[in-house]
């Protein structure tokens, strides 16, 4: 394996090394430089280039191809179609695991959704290829195009997001609403969105005999590798991924995507390395979105301002072919106390790509409706926003009633209502300006995600030197994990950052999990923490045991690592460096191996979540509608955090993911054809830095035994829940007009 | 990707010879070219790349106190020509407004004028569009239409013009310059652009050859720069397209409007000057009124050509907010967000 991270490896100064240390990003200066190696950076000696032809139309049959023009062009190598395209090993329609989403690889002449991938041409030049999908001139036998919420016939699905029941109840909703003093019913709407990662999903494909080797950006190596075994029929052990770097996940590089494997197909194909590119329009269909919602919560209260029923009802849509179901609803399931809960689903199906998990996958709809009903309903009651969520404050996980594993909210609350200065909010709408006579709004929202952890595995070693190794195939998408990964491998290994060398994004590493669901940190950072203390423990067995050491009788719990030293914790005076206990026992090196699970004692017995509270100013133009977020504080309390630094930079990403989802992002589908219309990052709306408010994230203490041993819960989704929410109850507040219809454009503000 | 030749004129005589050839487009920048011919929505089979021309590239003041513009000066270079910027405020602020500072930096002024539409219509070459292939019909009129045409479109095409700079330049009576094989001639910025009509893939008047040479700005122009704004409405803070744009000027004395410029943008195929707007608001006073009147006159004409009625709304009061700037009179540096009516940037940290 080439070293993913040359120049890293030699000492460097830095500030702090160990946990809770603001440590700077050990990947910058490669990435800054750009000599951080993407996928599609590589180019092994005569590799050829693939370029898509992807269907313009949703839904019918490729009826003809004009392949010979194609090969006609000079460089063109192949036109891979479904005629000739290779057969699998296992029907990449077969769902073998509900992760396993279904590709469309050019095994029938079927198009099932816009932009899905009709032919690869494969050519000497990337122009050439690019040239040959131009002429292939596609013909189709069209049928009509199911593109809207409206399209399609409304069906319960079994399960929804990642395997919850689609519809939920605690308690009597209808009798806590019949009983209520007072009621909201409210429907949002929410579009589809696309990932839009900065690196389009790419692949560099090599074959030697039955052995593959790929450079893929990936999210969950070890799924992958699965998968593509039982696709192609060779053993996963035989496929070697290499992922340094993610140019952005957000989900939608958890599996291969369908383009990726085409490129692997067409390596196969031709004997030769083969390397293909998405473009940022086919990015909008193959590897997934979120799908548009249409939710419609029903809350009752009392009197006092207390909860007695909430209702969270999803409509939502998936393709035609698979299965996958914006779990909207699930926000509401743990964050606000009421003694009657139900959250529902419902989907219809579209000819769409298959949408699949996108960062806050559920949460982020679900926290925008849930968040702006609450607000509606605090309208209701007279209320402060603030203190009617205090109102209805949840002690215990109110569906459940099990305690939280650790649940500073309140804390999170008072820190940002303090910092963000919303005391003296008036209670009416419209009722500031600025100097410049903008309409001024102050909006809230609660965020919550829920701490995962999944399995994980890694490898330790102490060299005869006195530095470390630690493996374990963690994926950087960006997050950090290069960085916050190497403090706890060093922590746990006793020893300065730069005396560790840390490899991670490599299939022959040992399995880390996949990098989602907030989970990584805990995931990856558990297995690096067992197996840092696997090999600390071995190498004070051999020096607690050997009566030539200064440790000698210490028991293996006497001795502490410290700066590659093992020192007696009642006696700091002796100790013995890790190099001399190794030499002196003629030992090369020790290793360590670590695994990472949640106990299911503790996932049984505690709801375990991550909390906190985003505040928003925006200001509104009165006459013209345009809205800008000006000022966003949130506080988080997150459990232990590793990096602040990093863990600072996921809750801004989250947040102005918020604002991206308040006030811009959309899909523009056109209802006739299904296509997007906005395929591109000119018109398909992320904000711009001058759409970026000044922010600022909290860090709340927070200590929490119970997640796991570190005590870490996750950061990388639960800034997008309660900003997004904020920011709408904020425009509300400022304009006098509720917007149930995202993202609010300044059309929606004229009136 | 179809292949085509590429030629590089050193002289305007030579570029336009070369441009009279059948299937010949002007490079200058690229900034919107190449996406088109990437897109396989531009097809030329020889590129002449005017870009090198020497002369093409000057801020001259004429010995009439008015400016010329060469075609090649970058739209960043002239928004930041302090001389300039001082005396046509509001064509720096409308430059400013409009995509980014990469793409300002390479942009240039003969360009700029043209650009093509931003229908997403015309850019998915699976949709029937009219402009893109005469006769093939308009799929924007039943489409995702919101940001479309409320002024001087017509049932073949109800695109708009997405150009700022533009916008001012029209209020201004600027002049474009054009040389072709006949020699020089000078048509005024408001006649440059067509409405659609029938022939909506004709959008301006120039001839086969036909090469933009320079922009002219009288003096009389700059006699509005005490009082001379753009203001641009639009769904992001910044690097997005104007929803409605307007650009207001007024020559104010005694408390009475002199004389008014006003044209809007983001509303029809060409930048809009609205001139029964301006006949009103000469001699009149400057205030809510008579800015409403304007504005009620300037849109009398408009209806919405699809899902886009708002914007006849926002485009009057656009109007009306942008001679209230104006009337108050041109800031004395241009804001931190050109064009917005969130006049300051605000600072990181605060």
């Amino acid at each position: 394996m080439t070293d993913p991270m040359p120049g890293l490896t030699g000492p460097r100064a830095r500030h702090g090394s160990t946990l809770g240390q603001p440590l700077t990003r050990r990947d910058g200066v490669l990435k800054v430089t750009g000599a951080a190696r993407y996928a599609a950076d590589n180019h092994p000696p005569g590799m050829l280039y693939a370029v898509l032809a992807v269907s313009r139309v949703a839904r019918g049959r490729v009826t003809f191809l004009d392949v010979e023009a194609a090969r006609a062009v000079p460089g063109v190598v192949e036109v891979m179609t479904h005629a000739n395209a290779p057969r699998l090993a296992t029907d990449p329609d077969e769902k073998t695991n509900p992760f396993a989403f279904r590709l469309n690889v050019l095994q029938s002449d079927r198009v099932r959704f816009p932009n899905q991938p009709i032919a690869v041409v494969i050519a000497e030049t990337l122009e050439a290829a690019t040239e040959g999908a131009e002429r292939l001139a596609p013909r189709f036998d069209e049928e009509p195009a199911r593109a809207a919420l409206d399209d399609g016939e409304v069906f319960t699905p079994a399960v929804v997001g990642a395997g919850s029941p689609a519809d939920v109840a605690h308690g009597e909703v209808e009798a806590g609403l019949g009983a209520a003093s007072h009621r909201v019913e409210a429907t949002y709407d929410t579009p589809a969105q696309y990932h839009n990662t900065m690196e389009t999903h790419a692949v560099v494909a090599a074959w030697d005999g039955n052995r593959l080797s790929l450079d893929l950006p990936s999210q969950a190596l070890a799924m992958t590798q699965m998968r593509l075994g039982q696709l192609l029929g060779i053993m996963p052990g035989d496929i070697h991924i290499r992922s340094p770097f993610l140019g952005g996940g957000f989900g939608s590089k958890a599996g291969v995507s369908g383009p990726q494997l085409l490129g692997i197909m067409a390596a196969r194909l031709l004997g030769r390395p083969v390397k293909l590119v998405l473009s940022r329009e086919q990015a909008f269909g193959p590897v997934g979105h979120r799908a548009p919602t249409r939710q419609t919560l029903r809350l009752g209260a009392d009197g006092e301002g207390r909860l007695t029923a909430l209702h969270h009802h999803t409509r939502t849509a998936t393709s035609s072919f698979d299965d996958f179901y914006e779990a909207a609803s699930g926000a509401s399931h743990s964050l606000y106390a009421s003694p009657a809960i139900r959250t529902s689903h419902d989907a219809v199906r579209l000819d769409t790509g298959t949408p699949t998990f996108m960062r806050a996958p559920g949460e982020a709809p679900g926290s925008l409706a849930l968040e702006c009903a609450m607000d509606e309903m605090a309208e209701a009651c007279g209320m402060d926003p603030l203190a009617f969520r205090l109102a209805n404050y949840a002690e215990v996980e109110p569906m459940t009633g099990r305690p939280f594993s650790s649940k500073a909210l309140r804390e999170c609350y008072e820190q940002g209502a303090a910092r963000f200065g919303w005391a003296g909010r008036p209670l009416a709408p419209r009722q500031m300006r600025d100097e410049a006579g903008l309409l001024v709004g102050w909006g809230m929202g609660t965020a919550t995600f829920p701490a995962l952890m999944f399995q994980g595995q890694a490898r330790a070693v102490i060299r005869a030197d006195g530095t470390g190794l630690m493996e374990t195939g963690a994926h950087d998408m960006g997050q950090g994990a290069w960085t916050a990964l190497a403090q706890v491998a060093a922590d746990g290994l006793g020893l300065p950052i730069d005396a560790v060398e840390f490899r991670a994004g490599s299939s022959d590493l040992p399995d880390a999990g996949i990098a989602g669901g907030s989970a990584h940190m805990a995931t990856a950072g558990m297995a690096v923490h067992e197996a840092a203390a696997a090999a600390i423990a071995r190498l004070a067995d051999l020096a607690t045991g050997d009566e030539r050491s200064p440790l000698f009788g210490a028991g293996n719990a006497g001795v502490v690592a410290r700066d590659g030293r093992l020192v007696r914790r009642d006696d700091e005076s002796r100790h013995e460096s890790y190099a001399d206990i190794l030499a002196r026992a003629g030992v090369a090196e020790i290793e360590g191996r670590g695994r990472a699970a949640r106990d299911p004692a503790a996932g049984a017995d505690y709801a375990m979540h991550a909390h906190g509270a985003v505040f928003a100013e925006v200001k509104v133009d009165p006459e013209l509608g345009q809205i800008r977020a000006t000022r966003l504080v949130g506080a988080f309390a997150v459990g232990r955090v590793i990096n602040p630094r990093l863990v600072q930079s996921q809750l801004y990403g989250g947040m102005i993911w918020g604002l991206s989802f308040a006030l811009h992002e959309k899909a523009v589908v056109d209802r006739r054809s299904g296509r997007v219309m906005n395929a591109n990052l000119g018109e398909y709306h992320v904000p711009v830095n001058a759409d970026v408010p000044p922010m600022e994230a909290i860090l709340v203490e927070e200590h929490d035994p119970y997640v796991n041993a570190l005590g870490i819960k996750g950061v990388g989704e639960i800034g997008i829940t309660g900003s997004a929410g904020a920011i709408a109850n904020a425009v509300r507040h400022a304009t006098g007009t509720r917007v149930r219809s995202f993202p609010i454009g300044l059309a929606d503000l004229l009136a | 990707m179809n292949r085509f030749d590429y030629v590089r004129p050193s002289s305007v005589s030579e570029a336009v010879a070369a441009g009279a050839e059948p299937g010949s487009a002007f490079l200058a920048a690229g900034t919107n070219l190449l996406d088109l011919m990437k897109g396989g929505i531009a097809r030329p089979t020889r590129l002449v790349d005017v870009g090198r021309i020497p002369g093409l590239d000057a801020i001259e003041t004429l010995p009439d106190g008015g400016v010329r513009i060469g075609a090649l000066v970058r739209n960043a270079d002239l928004a930041y020509h302090q001389e300039f910027a001082r005396r046509f405020p509001m064509v720096a602020e409308a430059l400013l407004s409009g995509a980014s500072a990469q793409l300002r930096n390479a942009a240039t002024t003969g360009g700029n004028l043209l650009q093509r539409t931003r229908c997403p219509y015309f850019y998915d070459t699976a949709s029937a569009c009219n402009k893109r292939e005469p006769g093939a019909g308009c799929d924007a009129l039943a489409g995702e239409n919101r940001q479309h045409a409320v002024l001087g479109w017509s049932e073949a095409c109800i695109a708009t013009n997405p150009s700022d700079f533009a916008v001012p330049l029209a209020a201004l009576d600027a002049v474009v310059e054009i040389e072709g094989r006949g020699g020089r001639r000078e048509v005024p910025l408001t006649d440059f652009h067509r409405l659609p009509g029938d022939t909506p893939q004709i959008e301006t008047v120039l001839a086969p050859g036909e090469l933009i040479v320079a922009v002219r700005l009288s003096a009389d122009a700059a006699a509005f720069a005490g009082h001379a704004r753009y203001l641009k409405v639009r769904e992001r803070t910044s690097y997005a397209f104007a929803v409605v744009s307007a650009a207001a000027a007024l020559r104010i004395a005694d408390g009475r409007i002199e004389a008014a410029r006003l044209a809007l943008g983001g509303v029809a195929l060409k930048p809009w000057r609205a001139r029964e707007a301006e006949a009103a608001l000469a001699g009149a006073s400057p205030g809510f009124e008579s800015f409403q009147e304007a504005a009620a006159l300037a849109l009398a004409e408009a209806r919405p050509s699809g899902d886009n009625a708002y914007k006849i709304e926002l485009a009057r009061r656009v109007i009306a907010r942008a001679l209230t700037l104006a009337a108050a009179g041109t800031p004395e540096r241009l804001p931190a967000l050109p064009g917005s009516p969130f006049a300051s940037g605000g600072s990181l940290h605060d």
